[in-house]
Formats: C-alpha cells, sequence, structure tokens
C-alpha cells in the first residue's frame, strides 16, 4: 500500500510541477506594465555596479520595467546573440564594444538607433548609425604594489618577467578584456604575438570567463597583476582611500575600449528601447558611470567628475584596431591565443 | 483429452501473446527514446559537420591535439593515482578484518561516488585551495604555502577524491572472494608480506585490476565539472570541456564536431578495452563487503595497514567535512531568503522527479522487454540480437558522454529554433537517459525474479498487460523502483554538463546556481548550495540504499 502510495505521489507530484512551470509565462504576461528587456554583462548589473541605480533612475522617468538579462562578459553577449539570433527577447544590447560591433552588425538582427548622438565625446570621435557609446577606457595591468614592488615597466617586461610573479587575464572567447589584451599584444607585437602569448603564458594564473571573476581574484590576493583598465585604482582610491592598487604605465601605448549599446530589431518595435538609448547618453545614466562602472563617461555629466580620474595613467599612445580588421580576424587570432596558451 | 488440449492451447495463445506484444513494445519504444536521443545528436553533428567542409579539417588544429593529449595524461596520471594505491587500502582494510568503525570507513568510501562533482569540487578547494586548510596551516607553520591547484594538480586531486575509494572497496571484494583457508595456510607457512602479496592477494585481484582501471579511465577522461572548475584555462582542458568551451564561448560548430569526433573514439576504445578487461564486479558498489581473513598479521603489518587505513579515511573526509563547516558557517538563513535560491531548488527538484520518472519508467520497459523476450527465446536458436538490445540498450548510452547529445542537439536547434527553449526539454530527457543504465542495474534483477515467481500465477489467472503491471508487478518492485528512481533524481540533482550548455537565466539549477556562484567569487552563498546540494543528494542516495536493503531482507 505504502509503495503504490510512493508512486502516486510521484505522478501527482510530477504533473503539478508540470503545470507549475508552464504557469508563470501566462502570470507574467498579463502584467500591465510594460518592459524593456536589456542584455548586458554581469558585472554591469551586479550590487555595486551601474545596473541598480540605472534601473531605479530610468523606471522612474518611464513608468516601465527594465529587466537585465545578464551574461558573463561582452563577448559571451555576442556570442549569446549569435545563437539566439532574430528570436533574441533582447531590446537593448548593452555593453558590446568596439571590437565586437563589426561582427554584431553581421548578425543582421540589430536596428539603427535613429536617436541624437551629438552628445556623446569618445576619443577619435566613434559615429555609428546602430551602435551608441555610453563608456570608454583603457586596459591596463593593474598590480598590488604590496605584493609587487616593481612592476612591469612596459608590455615587454609583462611578457619576458618572473614566471613567479602571476596574472590574472580574461578569456577573450568570452569577454572583451580578455579580447582587448590580444589586440593589444597583436598591435604591439604583430606576426610574433604567437610567440610573445607563449611567453606570458607562463605567468598567467588563471583564465577566467569574465572580468568581475579576475578582478575578484586579484583583489583576494591570489596574483599580484591583473588585466583590467587605467580606471580601475580610481575605485580604490575613492572608495577605499589607498593607492595600493595601480595601474601600470607601458611606454608601447594601451588600447582603447568604447563601450556601446545597440537596439536590436526585435526592440525597435518597443518604444522604450529608443528611449533608453537617449537616457543611456543622458547625465542621469552618464552620472552613474564613473563611479559605478569605474569607466570614462561617453557624455556630458551633471556635475564635474571626481579629480581622482585626472590623477590617472594617461596612455602614452592610444592602440585600437580598426572594427572591421578585428571581425576579419577574431576567429584565427583566437585559434593562435588557444594554441599558445595550451603549450 | 485431444480435443479439450487443443481448446486450452487455443485459449492461452492470445492470453500469452498479448503481455509479451504489450512489454516488447514499451521495450521498443524505450530503445527508440535512446536511440533518438542519440541519433539525432549525431545527425545534427555530422550535418554541421557537412555544411563546415574544409572548416572541420581546420579545426583539428595543435590545439586540439593539445587538448586529447591533456585529456589522456590527466586521465592516464587520475588513474594511476587512485588505483595503485587503492591496491595498497583494499590489502590494508583486508588486513584488519574487525576494527571499531571499519563500517563506517566502507561506507565513508562510498559517499564520494554519490556526492555531485561540484560538491566535491568544493570540498577539495576548501581543503587543498589557496585559501583552504592546508594554505592556514602552512602560514600557521610559516612554511611557504601550497602550489597553487587550478590545473593539472587540481583535477588530479578531484579525480582521486572520487576513484581511489570508489577502486579500493572494488579490490577488497576481490579480497574477500579469497577462501578463508589460503589466509591460514599462508600464516602457517610463514609467508611474507611479499610473499602474500605475489601469491595470494595480486591474484585475487588481477582479475578486477584492468576493469577497474578501465572504468576509473573512463570516469577521469569524461569528467566534466571538475575539469570545468579547476581547470584554468586553455592549458589544462580536456575534450568534454573544450566541446563545451567551443559551443559556449567560440560559437564554433565546426570545433565542436572535431572535438566529438575525437572524444567519441577514445570512449569507443575505452569501452571496447572494458569488454576485454571484463567489467569489475557489481558487488563492489554495495555498502557491505565482509572480509573472511581470520588470521593475525604481525604487529608491524597491522601498524602500516592502520596509518594508511587512516590517511585515505581523512583524505576522503576533509573535503567533506569542509563541505559541512563552510556550509553551517555560510549565511544559510540569508541565501534561504533569496528568490533565486528556491527557484533554482524547485527547478532541480521538479526536473530530478521528471527525469527520475522518465528513467524509471523507460529502465523498466527495456527490462520487461528483455525478460519477455528471453521467455520467448528459451530454448530457441536465433533472436537473441533483440534480447542482448534489450539488455545492453541503456549502456550504450554511456559510450555517447550527456555534452555530446547536448551538442549536437544544440548545433540542430540553432538552425530552427532559440537553443534556450529546449533547455527543459534538453535537461530533463538527458538526465534520464544519463541514469538509465544504473536504473537497468537496479531493476533488472529484481524484475527477473518476481518474473520468475509470478508468471505462472499469472498466467493460469488470465492476469496480464496493464493490470498485471498494476496488481502484480509494481507492488512486487516497489522497493526497486524507489530505489531506482531515487538514485536517477540524484543523478539528475548533480548534472552539470547538460545545464551548462542549456542553462540561461529562464532556466536556473541548483548546481548551476551554484556554479554561477563560485566563479563570481562569493564564496559564501556558494558554499551554503554547496551543502544544500549535498544534503539533496545524500539523503536521495541514502533512500535508494535503504529500498535495497530493505529488499534485500524481506
Amino acid at each position: 500500500m505504502r509503495r503504490r502510495d510512493f508512486i502516486r505521489t510521484i505522478t501527482a507530484f510530477g504533473a503539478t510541477a508540470c503545470l507549475g512551470m508552464a504557469v508563470p509565462s501566462t502570470a507574467s504576461a498579463s502584467q500591465a506594465r510594460p518592459k524593456l528587456t536589456v542584455y548586458t554583462y554581469e558585472s554591469f548589473t551586479a550590487d555595486w555596479g551601474p545596473g541598480p541605480q540605472v534601473k531605479k533612475a530610468f523606471e522612474a522617468q518611464c513608468g516601465c520595467e527594465l529587466d537585465f538579462v545578464s551574461l558573463t562578459d561582452g563577448v559571451a553577449l555576442l556570442n549569446r546573440l549569435k545563437i539566439e539570433g532574430g528570436r533574441t527577447r533582447a531590446d537593448v544590447v548593452l555593453g558590446l564594444d568596439t571590437n565586437l560591433t563589426s561582427e554584431a552588425r553581421q548578425t543582421g538582427i540589430f536596428a539603427p538607433a535613429g536617436i541624437d548622438t551629438s552628445a556623446v565625446s569618445v576619443p577619435g570621435g566613434y559615429k555609428d548609425d546602430i551602435f551608441v557609446p555610453f563608456d570608454y577606457g583603457y586596459f591596463a595591468i593593474v598590480y598590488d604594489t604590496k605584493a609587487m614592488p616593481n612592476p612591469p615597466k612596459s608590455l615587454h617586461d609583462l611578457v619576458t618577467g618572473d614566471p613567479g610573479q602571476k596574472i590574472v587575464i580574461e578569456d577573450p572567447r568570452t569577454s572583451t578584456p580578455g579580447l582587448g589584451l590580444l589586440l593589444w599584444i597583436r598591435s604591439v607585437y604583430g606576426d610574433k604575438s604567437g610567440e610573445a602569448w607563449k611567453s606570458l603564458s607562463r605567468r598567467v594564473l588563471t583564465v577566467t570567463p569574465g572580468w568581475s571573476e579576475a578582478y575578484g581574484l586579484f583583489t583576494k590576493g591570489e596574483a599580484p597583476m591583473v588585466l583590467s583598465y587605467t580606471t580601475s585604482p580610481a575605485y580604490h582610491l575613492i572608495e577605499e582611500k589607498t593607492d595600493r592598487y595601480r595601474a601600470a604605465d607601458f611606454p608601447e601605448g594601451e588600447y582603447l575600449e568604447i563601450e556601446v549599446a545597440g537596439m536590436t530589431k526585435h526592440g525597435s518595435a518597443n518604444p522604450l528601447s529608443k528611449q533608453f538609448l537617449s537616457f543611456m547618453i543622458s547625465p542621469a545614466f552618464q552620472d552613474v558611470i564613473p563611479q559605478t562602472n569605474w569607466m570614462f563617461p561617453a557624455a556630458r555629466l551633471s556635475k564635474p567628475i571626481d579629480p581622482v580620474f585626472d590623477q590617472l595613467v594617461k596612455p602614452a599612445k592610444t592602440l585600437i584596431f580598426p572594427a572591421d580588421v578585428v571581425a576579419k580576424n577574431r576567429q584565427a587570432w583566437i585559434a593562435e591565443w588557444l594554441s599558445a596558451m595550451s603549450k | 483429452m485431444a480435443v479439450g488440449d487443443e481448446q486450452m492451447n487455443k485459449a492461452r495463445l492470445p492470453m500469452r501473446r498479448r503481455p509479451l506484444s504489450a512489454s516488447l513494445a514499451a521495450g521498443f519504444a524505450a530503445l527508440a527514446f535512446l536511440a533518438v536521443l542519440a541519433g539525432v545528436a549525431l545527425i545534427g553533428l555530422a550535418w554541421q559537420a557537412a555544411g563546415q567542409g574544409s572548416g572541420l579539417v581546420a579545426a583539428f588544429d595543435p590545439y586540439l591535439w593539445r587538448v586529447a593529449r591533456f585529456t589522456l595524461v590527466e586521465a592516464g596520471l587520475s588513474t594511476l593515482l587512485s588505483v595503485v594505491p587503492a591496491i595498497a587500502v583494499a590489502v590494508a582494510l583486508n588486513a584488519l578484518p574487525r576494527f571499531r568503525g571499519r563500517g563506517l570507513v566502507l561506507r565513508l568510501f562510498a559517499l564520494p561516488l554519490a556526492l555531485p562533482a561540484l560538491v566535491a569540487v568544493f570540498g577539495v578547494t576548501g581543503v587543498y585551495g589557496q585559501h583552504g586548510w592546508l594554505a592556514e596551516i602552512a602560514s600557521v607553520l610559516g612554511s611557504p604555502s601550497p602550489p597553487d591547484i587550478y590545473g593539472l594538480t587540481g583535477i588530479i586531486i578531484a579525480h582521486v577524491f572520487f576513484n581511489l575509494p570508489l577502486a579500493s572497496r572494488l579490490f577488497l571484494t576481490g579480497l574477500a572472494s579469497v577462501p578463508a583457508e589460503y589466509w591460514r595456510i599462508s600464516s602457517q607457512l610463514g609467508m611474507g608480506p611479499l610473499a602474500r602479496f605475489r601469491l595470494i592477494e595480486w591474484p585475487a585481484m588481477r582479475r578486477a585490476a584492468g576493469g577497474v582501471a578501465a572504468l576509473v579511465f573512463m570516469l577521469c577522461a569524461t569528467s566534466f565539472t571538475v575539469v570545468l572548475t579547476l581547470g584554468g584555462g586553455p592549458k589544462a582542458t580536456t575534450l568534454e570541456v573544450a566541446i563545451y568551451q567551443a559551443l559556449h564561448f567560440d560559437f564554433d560548430a565546426g570545433r565542436a564536431v572535431a572535438l566529438t569526433a575525437v572524444q567519441l573514439f577514445l570512449t569507443g576504445i575505452t569501452i571496447a578495452l572494458i569488454g576485454l578487461a571484463g567489467r569489475p564486479s557489481e558487488e563492489g558498489f554495495s555498502i557491505e563487503v565482509r572480509s573472511v581473513r581470520e588470521d593475525r598479521p604481525p604487529p608491524v603489518e597491522r601498524t602500516a595497514a592502520s596509518v594508511l587505513i587512516a590517511a585515505t579515511t581523512l583524505f576522503v573526509l576533509l573535503p567533506l567535512a569542509s563541505v559541512l563547516i563552510s556550509g553551517f558557517s555560510a549565511d544559510l538563513g540569508k541565501l534561504l531568503r533569496q528568490p533565486a535560491v528556491w527557484r533554482a531548488v524547485t527547478t532541480s527538484i521538479v526536473i530530478g522527479i521528471i527525469a527520475g520518472a522518465l528513467s524509471v519508467a523507460l529502465s523498466l520497459a527495456l527490462v520487461a522487454a528483455r525478460q519477455a523476450q528471453a521467455r520467448g527465446n528459451a530454448g530457441r536458436r536465433g533472436r537473441h540480437g533483440l534480447e542482448w538490445l534489450f539488455a545492453s540498450g541503456a549502456g550504450l548510452i554511456l559510450v555517447i558522454p550527456p555534452i555530446v547529445i547536448g551538442a549536437g542537439w544544440f548545433v540542430l536547434a540553432i538552425r530552427f529554433a532559440d537553443p534556450y527553449t529546449l533547455a527543459p526539454f534538453m535537461v530533463v530527457t538527458v538526465n534520464a537517459a544519463m541514469a538509465m543504465p544504473f536504473a537497468v542495474r537496479v531493476l533488472r534483477p529484481a524484475f527477473d525474479t518476481a518474473a520468475a515467481r509470478h508468471d505462472r500465477l499469472c498466467a493460469a489467472l488470465g492476469i496480464s498487460g496493464l493490470s498485471r503491471l498494476r496488481l502484480i508487478d509494481l507492488p512486487a518492485l516497489g522497493g526497486p523502483l524507489a530505489a531506482a528512481f531515487a538514485f536517477s533524481m540524484a543523478l539528475s540533482l548533480g548534472d552539470l554538463g547538460t545545464i551548462a550548455l542549456f542553462g540561461s537565466d529562464r532556466l536556473v539549477t541548483l548546481p548551476f546556481l551554484l556554479l554561477q556562484r563560485m566563479s563570481s567569487y562569493r564564496t559564501s552563498d556558494a558554499a551554503g548550495l554547496a551543502l544544500i546540494l549535498a544534503i539533496l543528494s545524500l539523503a536521495l542516495i541514502a533512500a535508494a540504499d535503504r529500498s535495497i536493503v530493505r529488499e534485500r531482507s524481506q
């Protein structure tokens, strides 16, 4: 008897569960407030990231619900869009960078932004009909002065230095900083990049899928160096009042990253998409960026930026590849990276 | 009389035929399920490969060969470091047949196999990681901290944690089959430990050794979770993880196909080797292993054996203790107030229940069909192929790792739909198929016994088909069915391979959430989740174990 009950209970439980799984979708469809779905990367939506403040500010002015879907990092965003194709639920995709825009355009799922972007001001004066910049920064090696009194003096120093002093880097297949370092090394070493990576791989503690994992490991003291941005020390200066963590200044120059957002064709039917893109380059959004995303704003703020941002490392040279060169070579360069890193 | 016989035969024919065809149909349905699941995946991959053309050849690049080499090296070393010490541990356990807590030690050795890999990884990092217990002790003592465990070291530690206890138990079973007289005679002859090992112990274990080694090699070569979490970059990547990364990181289907081809080749060869070496005795999976050794080995030997057993016990116990301690020191209250955690727990349980029920139903169909076919075949030649297919169909799924099935469906789904909408379906079916070899193993002996007991009675009473299933078979098989279900559900609960590929913000299971928290280094959250997952899995395994034991004692 008890065994029959057991089986019956399971069947009943299974059936209820199936129903239960089906119900929420119909429930949420009947919700009254209009909704905007934004795909972005994890460190944007983290508690300490810009996400929570941006959500609050935008929802206050749109009377809508802003729904973030977060992925590991920027390149993972592009991968997800390629997989979902025209079926994506995303109205807006926020967090690609200019290295990926050419490939993102080729997916054919983006629609022209169609908003006034005259407020945008970024190095090199980036202009595009689809993608709108929301911040920018320079990739840099950030080091812990306590663990590393003698930081690398150049990119060459970093590549050839003591293998006992480790660095945490991000995976170029998922993360924009990871891809950034790949392009940075490529723009300095050219065809000798494979050897440079082979040499650098001796110093790599681990390769993480996204920026937040790498920076987390670094601040926990797992490695004295991490691939991040020239702006990262500003966080420690402002929030922690310490200059323990600094960005290395390399004579070869630093690689520029401009982060952008774009509206999908699916999202172009939702009036909130355009409203969000305009909001994104307004002071309400931009004010949040420097001290949550720890990047330079791409448009005017309502008040002057914290002076700490003026004390940061200024690149001796700004490095950047045209987007179509990246699109053409990304897969081959990643294969080269995989090959060099797996030795 | 002659007329009466004929009438009886006429009356019996349809009665005998119907149950046969019903079970056969169910068996074919179960086989079809497996064939479709694996076949469609392979077709998807082949289709993708055909479309790839020269890109596929390019995918066989140095990286792929390095990944294949790492897989072999990693699995080879893990096997060596699990199996060789296991021989010594089994000899030690056999030399001390009656010490206090021996039963507990053997129970402990059965635990890692039941533990979700992710939980074990968490325990291993808690002990050997950069901030683990070992590093803390080292820093207190002022000695240099242990080397970092990301990469080969960590992978091997985790694999040895899983497989050393398993292999020890399997070898111990081999030793337990040695007749008691051998030990008495060996001590009467004054054999030293070396001679005894050479003449008695090794011959007893040698039969199992090949099978055990091949089994451990297979488990390590296809291990996904351990390598994904402890790998640390392209330097330490196995084929399974590289397949996942090719799809998930790169969206490079050509590379995924090439990697899958190499992976299938490798698992195919290993399975063939297991076939040649002979499968290890299944008794090793049961809890009780009795030793018949009655002689008392000399004190030196006893001390050495005690030290070895204590060290191994510590090795297995520490990671488990780390999971418990860090789990309970996590803010469980806060964790349980998070809706995301409850959603993940509910999702995991619902998926586990459906996958478990599906797995048990399909396994029962296979077992019943095999029995019906065997009955039909009794005394007849030919048609044994079908019986064999019903018997080992479920096992064939082991040749094709879940990640390959997932990858095949994934690349196929991309052409027609958003693969993430397939996620619940994929996770449930792959989990169900994955558990089938184990469910069949639990169900078959009980079913065959019950069939032998009830067949004639049912035929005489004319009970057949569904009513037989309801009235006779299900009540008789309650215990084994419950055990198979609990075991299947536990396997599904710990699965990361399929969910890593298909999981998204729309479908988050408990291991998936744990992986997310772990990889964003929210260690305290992860500790709590690992504990919840461990408790759920172990409770299910304990329930399965009890159902089996109760059944046997009846």
